[in-house]
């Protein structure tokens, strides 16, 4: 603090600039923007969603694979539409842990004593996630690609499969800011979101064909949303065969019901997440 | 002990902020309870208290972070709880913890407030060389905050706080864990504001930073505001001054102790420095008694008059030491030298 400057510089109030409030878009465009930053100066927050998830794709399509059969497919094929579905199941977490730690570190506050639309945190974060998240699936595509997976069903399939994933993925999202509203440390939130998240997409068809578990479990996992989605994107790019007779009704309506899952899973979180983080805010 | 009294809020002027009996409960917890003051603009006001005295809660309410379970205020003139938006138009904030975001540069961040505020680029721009220049950041402009230390911190937050140049500023403790040095040097950058008609209200536990920045201090603990006042009129407040003389000659000693006991009923005695403190009521106490060494020729090496520290202002309205406080950030304080003599007033 040596030379902080008296020279004759001032701010008199009564000269204040213009200030004109941003739109809640144009605000929410300015935290995605201060979003991308961080993510371009911490690369490793991508690791989650990239290395990772390349790790997971090779450890199962290399080291496991061999040992689980899949009726007309090679494992590749039927591994790659569960773990997109998996690093989108990750958003939650993603988000979770970036909201806590605004609030950890007092960016929203620093946020919320400006003139801005006080949901602009709420909607950047979840934008710059669904980015984060998209970062992923584009890694997962490459790495598919590259080891033989493979879209088979044409081009207006492939892409809607990719938005059941985004359209999943917001839902996710919204339970992000929910556990992120509620939970005071990083840590904290990381610890619980793994906690949730393992059982979620392990208990499910992503990595095994569901035929082979005991039935009550088999049950369980095949009313698992992230199944249906699963099974869904499988469908849409022909990765696979279409679920078998004696599987549970969401498998057997795969596209219809992972939509349905969608909508209901935002209709219950964005509400507890909006009213926990005004709950968060008003203190 | 006469000090003439100063009316503790002129009501000519216009006020800045007001808190109207602000009350915050968080659950059986009463942070706040039941808290009025008011800021004359152009003025400093200090929020003294021991951590965890409702400081920061006050703040947050009034900055419109926190909404009050009753009550309410006014900054600039707008309701806190019925205009927020005007409020948070009129008003910088300066929080606990330096809360610029580590990953950006010095200079993004200002972009980032700015865009927030909707301010034009080129002011944003032009106000950034301006406050870097200012706050001498203007090396470290591109480089990512985390690299930044405390006081820059704290720097690049003030600038950011001030971008928008509100005519109104909140600093919730802003020297905290900052080094003497860099704290002198905000108090330098905070005064100047001042004189250029901002209105400051701060939160600080430091007694000295209080005494030294505010014009008027309000001293908060448990919730309530326990004093009100100057910080001249505080230390009348607690307790009387007292007349220190300091001897040439150890000697002299036992005369001069019979001479001050005619005049003042307490008088202590430090031998070994050559020492006498009595108590006085004030100035003319202390020019009697010069006085009367001067007809006695006694020699002296020095006679003053010490009024109380605000440290014992607060000892004496709270029974407890505000520095003291179980895990307070005092470690790079001062403060050993200004201890147990006259705890007991």
């Amino acid at each position: 603090m040596t030379a902080v400057r008296s020279q004759p510089t001032t701010l008199s109030p009564t000269e204040r600039p213009p200030i004109s409030p941003p739109s809640l878009l144009r605000a929410a465009s300015t935290i995605v923007w201060r979003n991308l930053i961080h993510i371009r100066r911490m690369p490793e927050m991508l690791l989650d969603v990239t290395v990772q998830s390349v790790m997971f794709v090779l450890l199962f399509a290399y080291v496991f694979g061999g040992a689980i059969a899949v009726d007309g497919s090679n494992y590749r094929e039927f591994l790659l539409p569960g773990i997109m579905v998996q690093t989108m199941v990750f958003s939650s977490a993603v988000v979770a842990m970036g909201l806590t730690s605004d609030l950890q570190k007092g960016f929203v506050d620093r946020f919320k004593s400006l003139p801005v639309p006080r949901p602009a945190v709420l909607v950047g974060r979840s934008i710059s996630s669904l980015i984060h998240s998209s970062i992923g699936i584009a890694v997962m595509a490459v790495t598919g690609l590259l080891i033989g997976w493979r879209i088979r069903n044409g081009v207006v399939d492939g892409v809607l499969a990719f938005l059941l994933l985004l359209l999943f993925g917001f839902a996710m999202i919204w339970l992000g800011i929910w556990v992120g509203s509620l939970m005071r440390t990083v840590e904290a939130v990381q610890g619980f979101m793994f906690t949730i998240m393992f059982p979620l997409t392990f208990v499910a068809n992503t990595f095994v064909p569901t035929e082979s578990m005991p039935a009550w479990l088999r049950a369980i996992s095949e009313w698992n949303p992230v199944s249906a989605l699963t099974q869904a994107c499988r469908e849409l790019w022909g990765n696979g065969l279409p679920a078998p007779a004696d599987a549970a009704w969401p498998l057997q309506h795969a596209v219809t019901v992972s939509i349905g899952w969608s909508f209901l899973l935002t209709a219950i979180f964005a509400p507890l997440a909006v009213a926990a983080f005004r709950r968060r805010s008003r203190d | 002990m006469s000090v003439g009294r100063i009316t503790l809020w002129p009501m000519s002027t216009t006020a800045a902020v007001e808190a109207i009996d602000l009350v915050k409960h968080f659950g059986d917890t009463h942070a706040v309870d039941g808290v009025s003051f008011v800021v004359p603009e152009g003025t400093v006001l200090g929020l003294l208290g021991p951590n965890g005295a409702g400081k920061t809660t006050l703040v947050r309410m009034l900055t419109t972070l926190s909404v009050p379970t009753s009550g309410t205020g006014r900054v600039a003139g707008h309701d806190i709880v019925r205009e927020p938006i005007q409020v948070r138009r009129s008003m910088g904030l300066t929080g606990q913890a330096a809360t610029v975001d580590e990953l950006l540069t010095g200079r993004e961040n200002l972009k980032l407030i700015g865009a927030l505020y909707g301010l034009p680029r080129a002011y944003v721009r032009e106000a950034t060389e301006r406050l870097f220049d200012r706050f001498d950041l203007t090396y470290a402009a591109d480089r990512q905050a985390k690299t930044y230390s405390g006081g820059m911190r704290r720097r690049l937050d003030l600038a950011v706080s001030l971008l928008a140049a509100p005519p109104i500023l909140f600093l919730d403790e802003p020297t905290t864990g900052l080094d003497p040095h860099s704290r002198s040097g905000l108090w330098a950058v905070l005064r100047e504001l001042v004189d250029e008609g901002t209105t400051l209200v701060l939160t600080t536990q430091y007694l000295e930073e209080a005494d030294h920045l505010a014009d008027e201090i309000v001293v908060v603990d448990k919730g309530t505001v326990i004093a009100a006042g100057t910080p001249t009129q505080l230390k009348d407040q607690a307790g009387r001054a007292s007349v220190v003389v300091t001897l040439t000659h150890a000697a002299d000693v036992d005369a001069a102790a019979d001479l001050m006991r005619a005049h003042s009923p307490e008088v202590h005695v430090e031998r070994s420095s050559r020492r006498l403190t009595a108590q006085a009521g004030g100035l003319s106490d202390m020019t009697r008694i010069a006085a009367v060494f001067e007809a006695s020729g006694i020699e002296l090496d020095d006679l003053g008059l010490a009024r109380p520290s605000l440290d014992d202002v607060f000892l004496h309205l709270t029974g407890r030491r505000a520095e003291a406080q179980p895990g307070a950030e005092t470690a790079t304080d001062a403060s050993t030298d200004a201890t147990p003599e006259g705890a007991t007033p």
